[in-house]
């Protein structure tokens, strides 16, 4: 798979990344790079074998339905840029 | 053109659990702003999200009760779109192997019953609220509801018409409820819809370009946005053009859809299996110890009022709408096996009308099944007309009398006349007094009958049995 400077820019654009058209250059040649690494393991048959979904051997561990968090709300706020009735405040975002 | 609508839909419901799936802080509803937003739901650095069991052990129960595949293992993953009721920047959901896949439900429209296949559904957390009044220009968060546990559930498109997607919501509705995962409250937003709608010229069998319609919190609402999307869909193609890929929002007030967003910048939520969470094993004697917890379900009490009670279909969907009313209705018909279908029509009837009027579940109703049996007995015996019933019934729920059936009759005067020589007596100055309409009788006026048994019933202010009324006029004039 070869990637486009487009393909930078739209991944960019997703992540809410401002890059620039050197970095966007630079993270071309990177990227590139790595995608060559995974072609050249793609070359090793896996048809056979189970994906995994975890680096981790190991099963998820489950917690009871219980409340066990208490309200934070002023500490959780003083760090907070702005706050006002209880709520965060944050840049107009409409979609 | 004959067109063909398809729609398949998305249904968000809410987990009744008291804490969030991912932390421990409470689901309750209505608190204030951000007080039950803890450091995993606000995303602080370094913190972990751990699974609530009783989040998985809900949707187990769901998979369960539609016949699905319940995958062990089933894994997270990061659904990855920026906007601040998210703060991590993903959300987690399930993408490869969601914890139910497949199954059906059966739904039921007018008499005839059609199978709806579902493709999936998986566990989510979901995002907080955006209020954007005036906050000087700023939108306010309030994170209470980031991290409660939704289970999202995707059917096929095999519904045909916004009557069939309304079935199907309320059936899946009733669903939850029935089996306690979900409190189904659509203006908390426990139970939200989206529709995916296109249509095609009928006998084709590639479907048409869909158009999803977001966020619908009420039967009606989608029973509204369907139809106004299918007639804009026909009406462009009908013209000629060609159907965009979007979603788009439903707009209550005028009535119609609008586009949200086009494909063309349709996010790209590059989902991948969230590192943070391991694979969920769900062993065998789980599924099994919650398959046995499970209560008979809607479907199957369904049938059994078909077979057992002799009720029609759309009857037996009636009464299992809710467990609540089939509860009702069965304890009703518990005591009066040989009137099961006069409880049907009470409780479907003069009952449910009674609850609109006041705004009740039948949970609440104030006259038990028991008296309502009771009340119904008293038709049968004779002792009561069935108009005078439903003054029964009202005093009843006005709870006069101590709710004593026998005691409100009497107290009411409202015993029919069984006593045969009284209303002999009754019927024979009707008869006197009524000497012309006696002899248009006989000379063939039949009119002239029903104008007796009238003027009969009023001088027994009601009370007579209008059948014996008939059967003895019928005797003294014949």
């Amino acid at each position: 798979m070869t990637l486009s400077i487009n393909d930078v820019k739209q991944v960019a654009h997703l992540a809410y990344i401002k890059v620039s058209e050197e970095e966007a250059e630079a993270a071309l040649s990177q990227l590139s790079g790595i995608f060559k690494l995974i072609e050249s393991m793609q070359a090793v048959d896996t048809s056979h074998v189970e994906p995994m979904s975890h680096s981790q051997n190991l099963v998820q561990r489950l917690r009871d339905d219980r409340i066990t968090e208490s309200d934070q709300r002023d500490l959780c706020q003083s760090i907070a840029p702005q706050v006002e009735n209880g709520l965060y405040l944050v840049p107009k975002v409409i979609e | 053109m004959q067109w063909e609508i398809v729609i398949g839909l998305e249904v968000h419901t809410q987990l009744s659990t008291q804490s969030k799936i991912f932390s421990g802080a409470s689901t309750a509803y209505g608190a204030l702003p951000n007080t039950q937003a803890s450091f995993v739901d606000l995303a602080l650095p370094g913190v972990l999200p751990v699974l609530n069991r009783g989040a998985v052990e809900r949707a187990i129960k769901f998979g369960l009760a539609v016949n699905a595949t319940i995958n062990s293992p089933s894994i997270f993953a990061r659904k990855n779109y920026f906007y601040p009721d998210l703060p991590k920047g993903y959300q987690i959901s399930q993408y490869e192997r969601p914890i139910v896949e497949g199954g059906s439900i059966a739904i039921q429209v007018g008499e005839t019953e059609k199978t709806i296949r579902l493709t999936r559904a998986h566990l989510e957390e979901d995002a907080g609220k955006s209020l954007h009044e005036d906050f000087h220009g700023m939108s306010g968060i309030d994170l209470n509801r980031a991290g409660t546990p939704l289970l999202e559930i995707v059917s096929e498109p095999d519904l045909r018409s916004s009557a069939e997607a309304v079935a199907y919501a309320k059936t899946l509705h009733a669903l939850v409820r029935w089996i306690g995962i979900c409190d189904g409250n659509m203006q908390e937003g426990s139970f939200r819809c989206d529709a995916n709608v296109s249509v095609r010229p009928r006998g084709q069998e590639k479907y048409g370009t869909r158009c999803e319609i977001k966020n619908l919190n009420s039967f009606r609402f989608l029973e509204k946005a369907i139809d106004f999307e299918v007639e804009r869909q026909i009406e462009i193609l009908e013209e000629g053009g060609s159907i965009r890929q979007e979603t788009r929002l439903f707009d209550a007030n005028k009535g119609e859809t609008r586009t949200m967003r086009t494909k063309e910048d349709a996010n790209d939520y590059r989902y991948f299996p969230d590192p943070d969470l391991l694979p969920v094993e769900i062993a065998p004697d789980w599924i099994e110890q919650l398959r046995v917890s499970l209560p008979e379900l809607p479907q199957a009490r369904r049938e059994r009022y078909v077979t057992e009670y002799g009720l029609s279909g759309y009857d037996a969907a009636v009464l299992t709408s809710s467990r609540e009313m089939a509860d009702y209705f069965e304890a009703a018909a518990k005591q009066l096996p040989e009137r099961v279908k006069l409880c049907a029509n009470w409780i479907m009837g003069d009952i449910s009308a009674r609850l609109n009027r006041d705004g009740l579940d039948i949970g609440e109703c104030p006259v038990g099944p028991a008296h309502v049996a009771q009340l119904i007995n008293r038709i049968q015996d004779g002792t009561i007309s069935g108009k005078a019933a439903k003054t029964v019934f009202e005093s009843l729920w006005q709870g006069e009398q101590g709710q004593d059936v026998d005691a409100i009759i009497e107290a009411k005067g409202l015993k029919q006349m069984s006593d045969n020589s009284a209303l002999e007596k009754l019927i024979d100055d009707v008869l006197a007094a009524n000497a012309q309409q006696v002899a248009d009788y006989r000379g063939g006026k039949e009119k002239a009958f029903n104008a007796l048994v009238g003027q009969v019933m009023k001088a027994a202010q009601g009370k007579a049995n209008p059948a014996q009324v008939n059967a003895m006029l019928k005797e003294k004039l014949g």
